[in-house]
């Protein structure tokens, strides 16, 4: 979201008389402003990606079947779902410890998100120290850093934990010291004028105002910590979608494969739809006011 | 009780502002400030309002030092939170002072009525009219029960129909609550209906180029728009802020 459309809610709605006291009657409540692209049907924005999802499949399906591709370079979607549905149990039983360690690692990385944009909006030589920090953190090479990790931290929780933590603490930390410095100086001044201090601006400007860029940075986020759940676990794990990539691929079995990545596409996007709820939830205000 | 504003000087690094600006307003008075643009007006409010402090002079109650409670701040910008009700914007300063929210709630809530926001307490900002939003903005100010009241502009970015009519509303409820207010603004004709007294700044650096006494009954209405002393009032000041280059 931009500063720009932040600004324009906050234009007054079509000017008109005043309703002043024991003059000229009200007429009830004024409508919400609301545009016609936010009243879109759920089904309205769920159909369109389903029905490209499923011309894709088709087309897949026709090539496969058309010129007869062996299955362990390309199988066709159904034969993935077949045998997706086949091994449930397996996969099922990978799936649960990848959302372990996605929980995990996303928890550590929202708190030390928090911690360390909280700090960096209260001290501006943390903000020096910090940023730039932040900002080199975001150059280590994963690919690099994630079998090291196994080798310093072993094939438990630990590695992992930090591998997810690393690639998503990164959007959290910038989308809240961004969204506290969107705060309005004159907003500032009207809580000083009022007797508070950097707390109180802090607390009623800063924070509630910084909570549209944190839904944003959390939706990012979340996105990368599956990814970065599997990969943890694609380089070493006793269980998980991951290392069940791993060892499909291992013995051939594209069609599994893929199956494992169907799962993991489903529990993103889940996860991604979670945060729009979480937001519901926690700052409702968010809904009408963006577009 | 009454506010003495003497010598207070600003400068902002090498650019001085405000050049020994002195003046008083007794309460239960209206005085409005005038002046040209970039004068140094709002940085005045921010001395009164604690927000700026004066390399000289200073701000006394009742030869008193002022202290921030005196002064209920009011800025150009109506800066409503789109995260809090109505209801709960106006009771942001008493939050802030320390109040508990259901007792701030209940002693704001009770001005809705006379401030034309009745039925609005669970709306949320962006459901206001411009001059909706203004008065909910007054109201957060008032409802603090300074002593003085600071309206910086505060129907400075309203179309010329709704000023009018705010224009009129707050000298209505002015009078029925007694406030004291200090008026920041561009508009000639808005400060002599509202005024007891207008002082018109000079150029920057700022000091009291001239006061002019409003010597019109309340309450007053429209029609005194018309009055031949409205007109001299307006003509007089008008002339002085015309002149402000040679003050």
């Amino acid at each position: 979201m931009t500063r720009a459309d932040h600004r324009s809610r906050t234009e007054p709605g079509p000017p008109s008389s005043p309703p002043v006291p024991g003059r000229a009657g009200r007429t009830g409540r004024a409508p919400a402003p609301r545009t016609a692209r936010g009243r879109t049907s759920l089904l309205g924005r769920v159909a369109p990606p389903v029905l490209v999802v499923l011309l894709l499949l088709v087309v897949w399906q026709g090539a496969v079947t058309a010129l007869d591709v062996r299955p362990q370079v390309l199988p066709s979607p159904l034969r993935v779902l077949e045998q997706g549905w086949a091994f449930r149990a397996v996969l099922w039983a990978n799936t649960l410890p990848t959302l372990q360690v996605t929980a995990v690692g996303f928890a550590v990385s929202l708190a030390v998100g928090w911690v360390l944009a909280v700090g960096v909006d209260f001290s501006p030589w943390l903000r020096r120290a910090l940023v730039p920090l932040l900002v080199a953190s975001q150059t280590l090479p994963i690919i690099a850093v994630a079998p090291l990790m196994i080798i310093w931290f072993g094939f438990g929780l630990l590695p992992k934990v930090l591998v997810i933590a690393l690639v998503t603490f990164f959007p959290i930390a910038v989308g809240l010291i961004e969204g506290f410095a969107r705060a309005d100086p004159e907003a500032a001044n009207l809580l000083r004028s009022m007797g508070g201090g950097r707390w109180a601006e802090f607390r009623y400007v800063r924070l509630p105002g910084a909570l549209p860029s944190f839904f944003t940075a959390l939706r990012i986020a979340i996105t990368y910590a599956v990814t970065g759940a599997i990969f943890a676990e694609y380089v070493g794990a006793r269980a998980g979608l991951g290392i069940y990539m791993a060892q499909q691929k291992n013995s051939f079995r594209t069609d599994l494969v893929l199956a494992a990545v169907a799962v993991t596409a489903l529990v993103s996007v889940a996860l991604f739809g979670l945060t729009y709820l979480v937001e519901r939830v926690v700052a409702p205000w968010i809904k009408g006011a963006r577009r | 009780m009454k506010i003495t504003v003497a010598g207070v000087e600003v400068a902002f690094g090498d650019l001085p502002v405000l050049d020994g600006v002195s003046f008083d307003v007794a309460t239960g008075e209206f005085v409005s400030v005038l002046g040209p643009s970039g004068c140094g007006k709002s940085t005045l409010f921010g001395v009164l309002a604690g927000l700026v402090a004066p390399d000289h002079g200073r701000v006394l109650v009742d030869g008193a030092p002022a202290g921030r409670e005196t002064f209920g701040y009011m800025p150009q910008k109506d800066l409503l939170f789109p995260w809090r009700t109505v209801l709960d914007n106006t009771t942001l300063g008493l939050e802030v002072g320390g109040m508990r929210r259901r007792e701030a709630r209940e002693r704001a809530r009770e001005l809705f009525a006379p401030f034309g926001l009745a039925g609005f307490e669970r709306s949320r900002p962006a459901e206001l009219s411009g001059g909706m939003r203004q008065r909910a903005a007054l109201l957060r100010t008032v409802v603090q029960d300074r002593e003085v009241l600071l309206l910086d502009e505060p129907f400075g970015a309203l179309d010329s129909l709704t000023r009018t009519a705010m224009q009129e509303w707050l000298e209505e409820v002015r009078g029925r609550f007694g406030w004291t207010v200090l008026l920041i603004t561009h508009d000639v004709r808005e400060a002599v209906f509202l005024s007891d007294r207008v002082l018109v700044l000079s150029s920057r650096p700022a000091h009291v180029a001239r006061e002019v006494r409003i010597d019109l009954p309340r309450p007053r209405e429209v029609g005194v728009l018309t009055d031949p002393a409205f007109v001299a009032a307006e003509a007089e000041l008008l002339d002085t802020l015309r002149g402000g280059t040679r003050l």
